[in-house]
């Protein structure tokens, strides 16, 4: 019995092991390590004091911001919609398709529809905006990121309100809530699981987002994604690049802890 | 006679094709409790929900305080629910799901914080204001639901089978606990379930439904006694119901004997259905008895026995009786005039009354 519970732990641990600590550790060790192989603590120092890397930060950590506020904004309506609809299964499956299809292949697509004589430009055109520039811009990257992260925020937001015991509603109404009131007083704090798991899984990948920046964004906007990319890849100082991997993986492990399940118990104090 | 709250004209309600509700006509008067009670499926939570204003009736208004309500949404009705499920907002805790519709009408805190404390010791609760709603019990659930309902001081309290989910002995706890809550604050109840004997324990009066419609209204004791149909008869307590016909005013015949009766107005040689009540049958000798019945089986029930039997023309009788007999035996079966109860097919409320009336102020003259 307790050989047969050994042997399914196998694949577990060696995909934890080989993909998951492993790495974390290389990642650590690596970043204390200068370009000339040095063992150094001047990786850190060099982020925490340079103007550049900390701009870099602020920036990823502002467009994941932005691209998770967007995402947000427009999923939250729309599950809520979604659930409301009669064939809902079907409506969601649609939201659901694009992300089947390559990442890369999707970003190709809007490079041809966003770039100059492509569809958009020609239809701004016809209709006597006139031809704009419109790749390589902060509004078409966030466009592009949002479009992509969108199924990703409703998915969990859906099933948090298809969870949702139209009873609770009918209470809140009951009681003498409005529509407004049942909805942020009610509905939101019981669907508040759902918005959390989805900006996690929004916000932490927008943080390390590269390749949309270059493609879409033109490298305008500069993130810690495409720092790492560039010091692995082109000036070869794997070390500062570990570093900001660590960097990302800390600011991770923030995201999670903010947007985690609270375990403490509320104590509200009331007037006494 | 006390003022009429809520009156439902010619209600009906479709869903697709399927009429849940068909013609419904009503009067709730303040302060008494009301119980639907019918099978599931029957309509009784769907009347409920028009009261409540989560559903909107197909046709027919719906009367509150002399004005048409029907286009009033829910949170403008004066009128609370307590759900099945109990609906406490998991996210706060007992005493901000008690202060949950005060605070929607900005009371102030203070006030707040003596109305919570005034509707949790009502329901007997001091001391939970704290807990989480996931670390309270079913029952204490069912009271902080009762609260939250009662805090905002409603004219009408509408009770969708809230002891549904309680035992046995919590049920019984209950079912006196809400009756006495009810006298004590002369809201209206309006209480929905499909359990018979907590219908007759605590209503004052009772709608019978089945099918989306209600087929008698009356008083506990007036539907037991006097049920309309063989539903009603069937439905509430148990009961044995042989066909039989109206010999004549007060002269009814049936397994092959006829007997005198308390029932008139009927046609002569009508078919007819006899009702008599098990606990109204007694064992006695064969020569004493009125009918004769041999005994099929028996078994203790701890108060009496439950002894099934049939007579010599084949009707099953169950009888409950204080004493044992044996099975295979042959008993005799005694019931007054009084213990007859006879029913004549597809009569409605209406006529019932009517008939009744015709006869039961002869009755007085007499």
């Amino acid at each position: 019995m307790k050989q047969s519970k050994a042997f399914y732990y196998i694949p577990y641990g060696l995909w934890i092991g080989l993909f998951v600590i492993a790495p974390v550790v290389l990642i650590v060790y690596q970043s204390f390590f200068s370009v000339s192989g040095h063992f150094t603590l001047g990786n850190y120092a060099n982020y925490f004091h340079s103007g550049v890397y900390l701009k870099m930060t602020f920036n990823s950590v502002w467009y994941a911001f932005l691209i998770t506020a967007l995402t947000l904004l427009i999923s939250y309506p729309t599950a809520y919609l979604l659930n409301q609809l009669r064939h809902k299964q079907l409506w969601l499956l649609l939201i659901i398709l694009p992300t089947w299809i390559n990442l890369l292949l999707k970003t190709y697509a809007f490079i041809g529809l966003l770039s100059r004589g492509g569809s958009v430009d020609n239809f701004l055109s016809i209709v006597g905006i006139g031809p704009k520039q419109l790749l390589f811009t902060d509004a078409s990257f966030l466009f592009v990121a949002t479009y992509i992260e969108i199924p990703f925020m409703i998915l969990p937001i859906y099933n948090a309100i298809a969870e949702l015991s139209p009873s609770y509603v009918n209470a809140s109404r009951d009681l003498g809530a409005s529509s407004w009131q049942t909805f942020s007083r009610v509905i939101f704090p019981l669907t508040l699981d759902g918005v959390k798991s989805g900006v996690q899984a929004v916000f932490i990948p927008s943080l390390s987002l590269f390749m949309i920046t270059r493609l879409i964004g033109g490298n305008r906007v500069i993130t810690l994604g495409t720092a790492i990319e560039q010091h692995f890849l082109v000036t070869q100082n794997w070390g500062m690049g570990s570093t900001i991997g660590v960097v990302l993986i800390v600011a991770m492990l923030i995201t999670m802890l903010l947007t985690g399940e609270r375990r403490k118990k509320r104590r509200t104090n009331h007037a006494k | 006679m006390a003022k009429t709250i809520i009156e439902f004209q010619d209600i009906v309600k479709e869903y697709g094709d399927t009429k849940v509700l068909k013609g419904i006509n009503f009067e709730i008067e303040q302060g008494k409790f009301y119980t639907l009670l019918g099978p599931s499926g029957c309509g009784k939570t769907t009347i409920l929900r028009i009261i409540a204003g989560f559903t909107d009736a197909t046709r027919g208004n719906v009367m509150f305080d002399g004005k048409k309500i029907n286009n009033v949404p829910a949170n403008k009705r004066k009128v609370n629910t307590v759900f099945q499920d109990y609906a406490l907002f998991p996210h706060l805790n007992v005493f901000d799901n008690v202060a949950f519709p005060l605070n929607l009408r900005k009371v102030p805190k203070k006030e707040i914080r003596t109305k919570v404390l005034d509707a949790l010791r009502m329901v007997q609760l001091s001391g939970f204001e704290e807990r989480e709603i996931s670390e309270i019990s079913g029952g204490q659930q069912q009271r902080v639901a009762i609260a939250r309902a009662l805090v905002n001081e409603p004219d009408v309290l509408l009770l969708d089978e809230p002891l549904s989910a309680l035992d046995m002995k919590l049920r019984k706890e209950m079912q006196y606990e809400l009756r006495a809550l009810q006298q004590r604050l002369g809201i209206t109840f309006i209480f929905v379930t499909h359990d018979q004997e907590e219908a007759l324990a605590m209503s004052d009066e009772i709608f019978v439904m089945n099918a989306g419609q209600i087929l008698q209204t009356g008083s506990p004791v007036d539907i037991y006694d006097e049920p309309i149909n063989h539903f009603v008869a069937d439905f509430i307590g148990e009961s044995n119901i042989v066909r039989g016909h109206m010999v004549a005013d007060y002269r009814v015949a049936f397994a092959g004997k006829e007997f005198d009766c308390v029932d008139a107005g009927m046609r002569q040689n009508e078919p007819v259905e006899v009702v008599i009540r098990p606990e109204d049958l007694d064992i006695t000798t064969v020569e004493k008895g009125a009918l004769t019945i041999t005994v099929d089986t028996q078994l203790f029930r701890g108060v009496f026995f439950e002894i099934t039997g049939h007579d010599d023309t084949g009707n099953m009788w169950r009888i409950q009786s204080i004493h044992s007999t044996e099975v295979g035996a042959k008993v005799g079966a005694y019931f007054d005039p009084e213990d007859i109860h006879v029913m004549r097919f597809n009569e409605s409320e209406e006529d019932f009354d009517a008939r009744l009336e015709t006869y039961e102020g002869e009755d007085s003259d007499r």
